[in-house]
C-alpha cells in the first residue's frame, strides 16, 4: 500500500505525466481542428534535440540564461515543425497519417545524423516551489515544489480547457473539427485556423520533447522519446479529446509506469519480474479498449 | 427576358451573365436576373438544374467562371462567404450544416460571435436568438443541442441564424424538402412576413406548387440556363413543366390491379430496434406487405425508417419480435442469406454509401450481389467477358450516360446511379423489394423510369417497401401508406383515402 501511494511512486507519476500531457494537448488542437496527427512523437523527438543543441551552443552562459533559450527556441522549432504538419495536410493535400509518420521519420534520422556525442550532459531546470503553497504538507511537496516546465505543462491544460470551451476561438476550433464547411460558410477562414493551430500544438508537443532534456534528465540521448508520442495520442483518445480528460489519462499512464519502477527497486514483489514489468502496456491495453466505445472523435477528424 | 427585373424598383440583387463550368460542363450558362427588395424570387428547376451551383456563387463557396454578382450597387468579385454575409445575403442550404454537437446559440453566433474579455458572451446572444425567433412566431432554445431538434425546427434555426446576420436577402436551397404540407405553409407564412418588411427572397425548388404558391415571380432554370420568367398568376402548371423540363409531363403511373391470391411476403411483427444512439428507433412495429402490393412508408426523416429497414435486411439485429421473409423466420438471418436465399432486393437510402462502390467500374458495381452464382460465375471464378458483355447490354438497356462498362461508378450522374442500383437489385425478380428514398437528388427521368420500374416490378407480383419522405411520391405509388413517427407506426390507411393534409398531420404525430 505504501509502495502504491507512496510520494515517491506518485513524485514519478507526475514526472512520467508531464511529457504526456504537453503531447496529448498537441493532438488535442490538431485534432479538434479536424487534422491527424500521428507525428507527435516526432515533434517531441525535434523538441529535445533543439533543446539539447541550444544548450551546448549556450554552455558558456550562466545556467538560467541558457535555459530560457533554450525554451524559447524550443518553441519555435515545435512551431516550425507543426508548420511543416499543417503545410503537408492543408497546402500539399497530403495524407494527414503519410505526412506524421514522415515527421518521425525525418526526425529520427536528423536527431541522430547531427548528434554531437562530445556534450551529452547538459544542466537542468532547479526546483522552483511555489510560496506557501509548496509548505502544504504531502500536497506541496507533490504539486507546488516542482521545476517551471512542469507548472507551465499543468498551467497549459488549464487554459487550453477554458480556451476551447468558453472564448470565440474555441467555438470556432470545435466547429472546424466537425464540420469545416458549415465554418467556412459562416465567413471564417479555416485554413488559417488550422495552421495556427497544429503550430501552436508543434510547439507544445516540442515543450513535451524539451521537457525530457531541460527537467527530466539534463542530458540527451538518441531515440529519448522512446514512444511517449504515441502514448499522447493514446492519452487524447482515453480523454475524450478534451483537456482535463487528456490530463487524466496521461497521469494514468505516468501512473502506470511509476508502480513498476517502484516494485522492482523494492523487490519484495510476489510476482516475477517480468509480469510487473508488463503493467503499463496491459493497463493501457484495457483502460483505451474499455473507454474505446464511449468516447466520440471530432467528425470531421481526418477530412479533406 | 421581358421580366428579367420589376419595373420602378431598385435591385438589391443582380446576377450579370453568371457561367460555371465544372470539368468542362456547363453547370450553369449565362444566367441574369435581378431580385428587389421584398420580392420573392422562385428559381424553379429539377434536380441537376445548377440551382445549388447559383447559390454557391451568390454566396462566394463557388467561383464563378464568367459574370458579376452585384449587391445594392456593389460589385463582388471573388468574394468569400464573408464578404457575402457583409453584403447581407443569409443562405439556408439544402442539406442543414448545423453542428450537431452544438447548442442553437452555439451554431447560430459563429462567425459573428459576441464576447466579454476573453469569454464568450452566451447569454446577450441567447436574448437576441429569442427576439428574433419571437418576431417569427417560432419557440427556439437557445440552449438546445441541434442533434435534438426536428427538421422543422432546423431549418428555423438557419433562417433565424440569418436574421442574426442581419441579411437583407435570403436564399433557401429546397428548404421544404423534409417538411409536413402544415409545416411549409408555416414556413411560407413567415417568409412572406419577412418580404413584406423588406427582405429579399430567392427560393430554390423543383416543385411547380410550391413555385406558384410562394413566388411573386419564378425564374425557371434548365440544364444550367435561364429558359424562362414568370408570374405565377399568369402561368400554368403545364406551361411551367415544358419550360422545365423541356416537354410535357409524363402520363400517369399505371396501376393494374394485381389479380392473383393476395399472400404476405413480408411479416413484421412487434418489432424493436435499437438506435444508433443507443434509444429504441424502432417501437412494437407491426406491419406486413403482400405479394403485388406498394406499402409506402411516410414520415419526416429520423422516425426510425432507417433502423427499421436495416432490420428487415439483415444490417441490424432487432430487440425483440420477429421478421418472416415468405413464411422464414429471418429475425436473426444476414443481409447475404436474406438477399440470396430470401431473394430480396434493396435499393439503400444512401446509395453513395451503400448501394455502390465508387471506385468500382459499371461491371464491377453490377456484380456486386450475384457475383457467386451463375451465369456470373462458374465453379467460384468470375467470368469476366460474360460480365462485360452483360453489364454493357444492361447500361444500354438503361440508357445510363456511360463510356463503356469501365467508368467508374462514382463518375455516373446520380440519376445513372440510381438506376444502375434499381437494375441490379431487381434483375432476379426478387419476391421482396426494399426501396428507399429512390428519387431523391435524381433528375425527372430518371425519377420517371425508377417509379415505371417499381409499378412494373409490382404488377409482376414483387412485395414493394418503399421508404419516402417526399408525400407525393408516396401517394403516387403506394397501395396503402403507412406512416411512421418517432419509431411507431401511428396510422395504415388505403391511398385510395389519403389526402394530404390529413397525411401531414399525421407526419407530425397528431393521429386523426
Amino acid at each position: 500500500m505504501q509502495i502504491i501511494f507512496g510520494t515517491r511512486v506518485l513524485q514519478f507519476a507526475l514526472q512520467a505525466a508531464i511529457p504526456l500531457t504537453l503531447g496529448a494537448m498537441c493532438g488535442i488542437l490538431c485534432e479538434r481542428s479536424g487534422i491527424l496527427n500521428v507525428g507527435i512523437e516526432g515533434m517531441m523527438l525535434v523538441g529535445a534535440f533543439t533543446a539539447f543543441l541550444a544548450m551546448t551552443a549556450t554552455r558558456h552562459w550562466s545556467l538560467p540564461a541558457s535555459l530560457g533559450l533554450s525554451v524559447m527556441v524550443t518553441l519555435l522549432a515545435g512551431w516550425l515543425f507543426g508548420f511543416l504538419h499543417a503545410f503537408f495536410c492543408i497546402f500539399l493535400r497530403l495524407n494527414q497519417i503519410l505526412s506524421g509518420v514522415a515527421l518521425i521519420i525525418f526526425a529520427q534520422g536528423a536527431t541522430t545524423h547531427f548528434l554531437d556525442r562530445n556534450f551529452l550532459d547538459v544542466g537542468s531546470f532547479a526546483n522552483a516551489p511555489i510560496p506557501l503553497l509548496s509548505e502544504i504538507p504531502v500536497i506541496g511537496a507533490l504539486l507546488f515544489d516542482k521545476p517551471p516546465l512542469t507548472y507551465t505543462a499543468l498551467l497549459s491544460v488549464l487554459v487550453l480547457g477554458f480556451a476551447l470551451n468558453r472564448t470565440r476561438w474555441g467555438l470556432r476550433t470545435r466547429a472546424v473539427g466537425e464540420n469545416p464547411r458549415a465554418v467556412e460558410s459562416a465567413g471564417i477562414n479555416v485554413r488559417h485556423l488550422q495552421y495556427l493551430n497544429i503550430s501552436i500544438g508543434g510547439a507544445l508537443a516540442a515543450l513535451g520533447g524539451g521537457y525530457l532534456v531541460l527537467e527530466a534528465a539534463g542530458q540527451f540521448q538518441q531515440g529519448i522519446t522512446a514512444g511517449r508520442g504515441f502514448i499522447s495520442l493514446a492519452a487524447v483518445i482515453l480523454g475524450n479529446w478534451s483537456p482535463l480528460g487528456a490530463l487524466g489519462a496521461a497521469l494514468l499512464f505516468g501512473y502506470t509506469q511509476a508502480i513498476p519502477k517502484e516494485l522492482l527497486t523494492v523487490q519484495e514483489s510476489l510476482l516475477p519480474s517480468q509480469f510487473i514489468s508488463m503493467l503499463p502496456y496491459v493497463v493501457t491495453i484495457i483502460t483505451v479498449s474499455i473507454f474505446m466505445g464511449r468516447v466520440r472523435p471530432p467528425a470531421a477528424l481526418g477530412h479533406s | 427576358m421581358s421580366l428579367y427585373k420589376p419595373e420602378s424598383r431598385i435591385p438589391v440583387l443582380e446576377v450579370l451573365n453568371c457561367t460555371k463550368v465544372f470539368q468542362g460542363e456547363a453547370v450553369n450558362l449565362d444566367i441574369s436576373f435581378a431580385l428587389s427588395s421584398g420580392e420573392i424570387l422562385s428559381v424553379l428547376g429539377e434536380n441537376g438544374a445548377g440551382k445549388s451551383t447559383l447559390l454557391k456563387i451568390i454566396y462566394g463557396l463557388h467561383k464563378a467562371t464568367e459574370g458579376e454578382i452585384v449587391v445594392r450597387g456593389h460589385r463582388l468579385q471573388a468574394h468569400s462567404p464573408r464578404d457575402a454575409i457583409a453584403e447581407g445575403i443569409g443562405i439556408v442550404p439544402q442539406y442543414s450544416q448545423l453542428i450537431p454537437t452544438m447548442t442553437v446559440a452555439e451554431n447560430i453566433v459563429l462567425g459573428q460571435e459576441k464576447v466579454k474579455g476573453p469569454r464568450l458572451n452566451v447569454s446577450v446572444a441567447a436574448k437576441e436568438i429569442l427576439k428574433l425567433a419571437r418576431q417569427c412566431n417560432w419557440e427556439i432554445e437557445p440552449n438546445q443541442l441541434t442533434a435534438e431538434l426536428s427538421y422543422a425546427d432546423q431549418i428555423r434555426v438557419e433562417v433565424v441564424r440569418a436574421l442574426y446576420r442581419n441579411a437583407e436577402l435570403l436564399i433557401l436551397d429546397e428548404p421544404t424538402s423534409f417538411l409536413t404540407p402544415q409545416e411549409s405553409d408555416s414556413l411560407f407564412e413567415v417568409l412572406r412576413k419577412l418580404a413584406a418588411q423588406g427582405m429579399g427572397i430567392i427560393f430554390l425548388t423543383p416543385k411547380l406548387k410550391e413555385a406558384m404558391a410562394i413566388a411573386n415571380r419564378i425564374l425557371v432554370l434548365r440544364r444550367g440556363r435561364a429558359v424562362g420568367f414568370a408570374l405565377p398568376d399568369q402561368t400554368s402548371e403545364s406551361e411551367l413543366t415544358s419550360l422545365m423540363l423541356g416537354r410535357g409531363i409524363a402520363p400517369p403511373i399505371n396501376k393494374e390491379m394485381f389479380t392473383s391470391a393476395r399472400f404476405p411476403v413480408l411479416e413484421i411483427k412487434h418489432v424493436d430496434v435499437l438506435g444508433v444512439k443507443g434509444r429504441f428507433a424502432v417501437n412494437d412495429l407491426t406491419l406486413s406487405v403482400n405479394a403485388g402490393e406498394v406499402v409506402g412508408i411516410l414520415g419526416t426523416p429520423d422516425n426510425g425508417q432507417t433502423e427499421l429497414l436495416q432490420a428487415i435486411t439483415g444490417m441490424r439485429r432487432p430487440q425483440t419480435g420477429n421478421l418472416l421473409l415468405s413464411g422464414r423466420d429471418i429475425t436473426r438471418a444476414s443481409p447475404r442469406q436474406i438477399a440470396q436465399r430470401g431473394n430480396c432486393g434493396y435499393v439503400p437510402e444512401d446509395r453513395r454509401e451503400f448501394g455502390l462502390v465508387e471506385a468500382f467500374s459499371v461491371t464491377e458495381n453490377y456484380l456486386l450481389k450475384m457475383n457467386n452464382q451463375p451465369p456470373f460465375s462458374w465453379f467460384g471464378m468470375l467470368r469476366p467477358r460474360q460480365n462485360k458483355r452483360q453489364a454493357l447490354r444492361l447500361s444500354q438497356e438503361l440508357n445510363l450516360q456511360v463510356r463503356g462498362s469501365d467508368q467508374a461508378g462514382g463518375r455516373l450522374s446520380s440519376g445513372d446511379q440510381q438506376r444502375l442500383v434499381m437494375a441490379r437489385e431487381s434483375s432476379h425478380s426478387p419476391k421482396l423489394l426494399v426501396v428507399a428514398e429512390p428519387t431523391r437528388g435524381v433528375d425527372v427521368e430518371s425519377a420517371e423510369f425508377i417509379h415505371a420500374q417499381i409499378t412494373q416490378m409490382r404488377n409482376q407480383g414483387t412485395a414493394v417497401l418503399l421508404v419516402s419522405y417526399d408525400l407525393d411520391e408516396i401517394i403516387n405509388l403506394a397501395d396503402r401508406i403507412a406512416v411512421m413517427f418517432e419509431g411507431r407506426l401511428i396510422d395504415l390507411l388505403p391511398s385510395s383515402q389519403a389526402d394530404r393534409n390529413r397525411l401531414g398531420l399525421l407526419m407530425a404525430g397528431h393521429p386523426g
